[in-house]
């Protein structure tokens, strides 16, 4: 008997969509183009050099002591800028917890993401759009609350109205390994069955920590959708106009009212999981020189400069702007205003019950206690 | 008798445990290859096999839910949770599953298995991985749940709760992994399901476990010098708690104390001072204090040494209680 299709077959959608190719060469797909202009290319690659940039300020801070923890997205910063410059009013973002590039491009101030990582702060932020959601940790957990707003979207009719402009759908990101949680099937099975406009936007980097993909998944996993009921498309993670072009044909279809789509963006961290991991225990030099020779930010600029849309003077004020970035960063970090345990007790509930209102008088009581004997 | 950390003395004696009974088995997030983000299972997967020692898909409920299934043929699965506060996807399993198929099965099913938790706080890190759960645990029935405070009890706890046919959540203090003691692999270790007077004393009982044991040593090495004899106690179990050892140290001392990093309400120190206002009523000089963390989510950790109980905040305890 020969195996059932669908498990081991390889299939054409098994070869990621792409449009730019590692050395810089625009390259056509039967299905999918990228329709803007050399000067919003030129505009992506300012944002993956500025995203990159706080991330290598970021792991620095770390390595100094003033954050506790960096997850990293270097190597990731095509499928965040194209996925998130595909995003609209009022599309809604809903972030796991290394969507840097996503917070950058949404608005978020990359000083208050730094305070969670510092410990002065939880997740919320001030710079924080209210369609740009809370980053989670506890992982594919925001799968469900991205296909809940989508469910929101369909009452507020936001879907499928004549007037594109005013629809809108969301769009939740989360990684390979989370594809194995109960939650992130659950939310696939949830969309499929409200048609809910939705869009997973899952970044295949190859590892959750030590684990590869291969681990959670024996076949490609943008072919998972296809057995929930909804179309997957495995997009090169590494190539930005890929990347825009594949999640803004899945919106403007979640819009519309087509339902959810998965989008595979197959891409490489190319960093350690966090500052608390050390990949050379579970993979090879020669594997991340591979990954390395695919960059996503150095083909952007090969074929800029290749048409002429940059030059050297345009990169070296960019790299001026990173500078300067990074040095708002360090400052920023280290005026972070530092948290009171006194005020952690007013968000616990709406209105504070009696018994918070008295434990965190005592615990004030007690701190101006040690006031009292130091005069 | 040698010297090392409870992170290595966790591995010996999980290394023991495999090495004792071909059914005992490993899995979890990483603990393969990479030997587990706090290296608790290094070495392992290459000495036993990949057979025995599990990377398994990101999954917690799949990871316990399986290991029932495991259990149920004659295998003494050990899973680790990464951390403390990524155990909920899976505590339905554990709830609903692993806790009453005894129960459920006229007491002819077991689930001989452990799940390993590094939880608690005061490592600086980011919401999730600080968390103390393990009161929703305690107020299972069917479940035992019990958690080292010192390398020597790591080494051995973690083989009598393999040993064990009732399913054992083992709570691992993380910040004290890297802590350092001694460990005597000859010795007979304590039964699993017994206190410890780790510090003997006469004027008040610190009732503690875990990351708070070392924490109340120090309070009562404090309060020595003002002339204060304290007693700590060791729970190392939580579920079934060594009541008899409890009701003896508050019995000589007639004031207990209860330390725990885990939010007060309705925590261990609310069922010890239950208990012990029961069965000390007439002994007790003073009401059972608690020194707990705080009734909030787990804070920043920028002020979790606020949040965590402390020295100050124990010895503050004992003053009140002495007061009485
Ligand atoms: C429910 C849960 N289990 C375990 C963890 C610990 N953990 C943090 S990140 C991670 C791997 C996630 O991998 P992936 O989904 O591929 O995302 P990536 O980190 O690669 O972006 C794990 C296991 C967690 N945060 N939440
Ligand atoms: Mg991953």
């Amino acid at each position: 008997m020969t195996e059932p299709a669908g498990t081991t077959a390889t299939d054409p959608g098994d070869v990621p969509v792409q449009l730019l190719a590692p050395d810089g060469r625009r390259v056509d797909h039967p299905d999918f183009a990228f329709t803007g202009t050399d000067a919003e290319i030129a505009a992506h690659l300012r944002d993956m050099v500025l995203t990159r940039r706080i991330d290598t300020e970021a792991t620095a801070l770390q390595r100094k002591g003033e954050l506790g923890l960096w997850p990293p997205l270097l190597g990731q910063e095509a499928a965040q800028i194209g996925s998130a410059r595909a995003t609209r009013d009022p599309d809604l973002v809903v972030p796991s917890y290394r969507e840097h590039g996503v917070a950058w491009c949404l608005g978020v101030d990359p000083i208050d993401l730094l305070g969670t990582f510092r410990g002065t702060d939880m997740v919320d932020w001030p710079s924080r759009p209210d369609g740009f959601h809370l980053y989670s940790f506890v992982i594919g957990t925001q799968t469900l609350h991205g296909v809940g707003m989508a469910m929101a979207l369909q009452r507020e009719h936001r879907v499928g109205n004549d007037d594109a402009a005013a629809n809108g759908a969301v769009v939740v990101y989360f990684g390979d390994g989370a594809t194995s949680q109960g939650d992130v099937n659950e939310a696939f099975v949830f969309a499929a069955s409200a048609n809910a406009p939705v869009v997973f936007f899952c970044q295949n980097n190859q590892y959750a920590i030590s684990e590869p993909t291969s681990l959670q998944s024996r076949i490609p996993l943008y072919r998972r959708a296809a057995g929930f009921g909804f179309p997957g498309v495995r997009v090169d993670g590494n190539d930005v106009l890929a990347v825009q072009a594949v999640t803004t044909w899945a919106l403007e279809r979640a819009r519309r009212g087509g339902g959810p789509v998965l989008v595979e963006a197959f891409t490489y961290r190319m960093g350690a999981h966090t500052t608390s991991d050390d990949p050379s225990k579970y993979r090879t030099r020669d594997e991340e020189g591979e990954w390395g020779a695919r960059d996503p930010i150095a083909r952007v600029k090969a074929y800029l400069l290749s048409v002429g849309a940059i030059d050297q003077a345009w990169l070296d004020d960019l790299a001026a702007e990173s500078e300067a970035l990074a040095e708002r960063l360090r400052a920023g970090c280290l005026a972070l205003p530092e948290p009171l345990l006194a005020d952690q007790w007013s968000n616990v509930y709406a209105t504070t019950p009696d018994r918070l209102v008295r434990q965190r008088e005592e615990y004030l009581a007690y701190e101006a206690s040690f006031a009292e004997e130091a005069r | 008798m040698s010297t090392m950390t409870m992170a290595k003395a966790l591995n010996a004696g999980l290394r023991r445990a495999l090495a004792d009974d071909p059914k005992v088995l490993l899995a979890g997030e990483d603990i393969g290859r990479l030997g587990g983000v706090f290296r608790i299972t290094e070495g392992l997967q290459a000495e036993f096999g990949e057979d025995r020692v599990i990377d398994s898909p990101l999954g917690e409920a799949g990871i316990v839910g399986t290991a029932v299934g495991l259990a149920l043929r004659g295998f003494r699965p050990v899973v680790e949770i990464q951390f403390d506060g990524f155990v909920y996807p899976a505590f339905d399993q554990i709830v609903s599953q692993v806790s009453r198929m005894r129960f459920r099965s006229h007491g002819r099913l077991g689930v001989p298995m452990v799940v390993r938790i590094p939880y608690g706080g005061g490592i600086g890190a980011i919401e999730h991985h600080s968390e103390s759960p393990e009161a929703y645990f305690a107020h299972t029935p069917g479940l035992k749940v019990v958690t080292p405070s010192n390398p020597l009890d790591a080494y051995w706890m973690i083989q009598q709760a393999v040993a064990d046919d009732d399913p054992v959540i083992f709570f691992e203090p993380k910040r004290r992994y890297h802590e350092k003691g001694e460990v005597d692999v000859e010795a007979e270790p304590l039964p699993l399901y017994s206190a410890r007077v780790v510090t003997p004393g006469t004027d008040a009982t610190l009732l503690t476990y875990g990351p708070m044991v070392r924490t109340c040593v120090q309070a009562a090495v404090a309060a020595a010098e003002e002339g204060r004899s304290l007693e700590v106690v060791d729970l190392r179990s939580l579920s079934p708690l060594d009541d008899e050892a409890v009701f003896a140290s508050v019995r000589r001392t007639g004031r207990a104390v209860v330390v725990h990093e885990a939010v007060g309400t309705l925590g261990l120190g609310a069922e010890l001072a239950a208990r012990i206002q029961q069965e000390c009523f007439y002994e007790l000089q003073a009401p059972v204090l608690r020194v707990t963390g705080y009734d909030l989510p787990y804070p920043p950790s920028r002020v979790e040494d606020g949040y965590l109980p402390d020295l100050d905040r124990v010895l503050d305890a004992v003053d009140r209680s002495l007061a009485h």
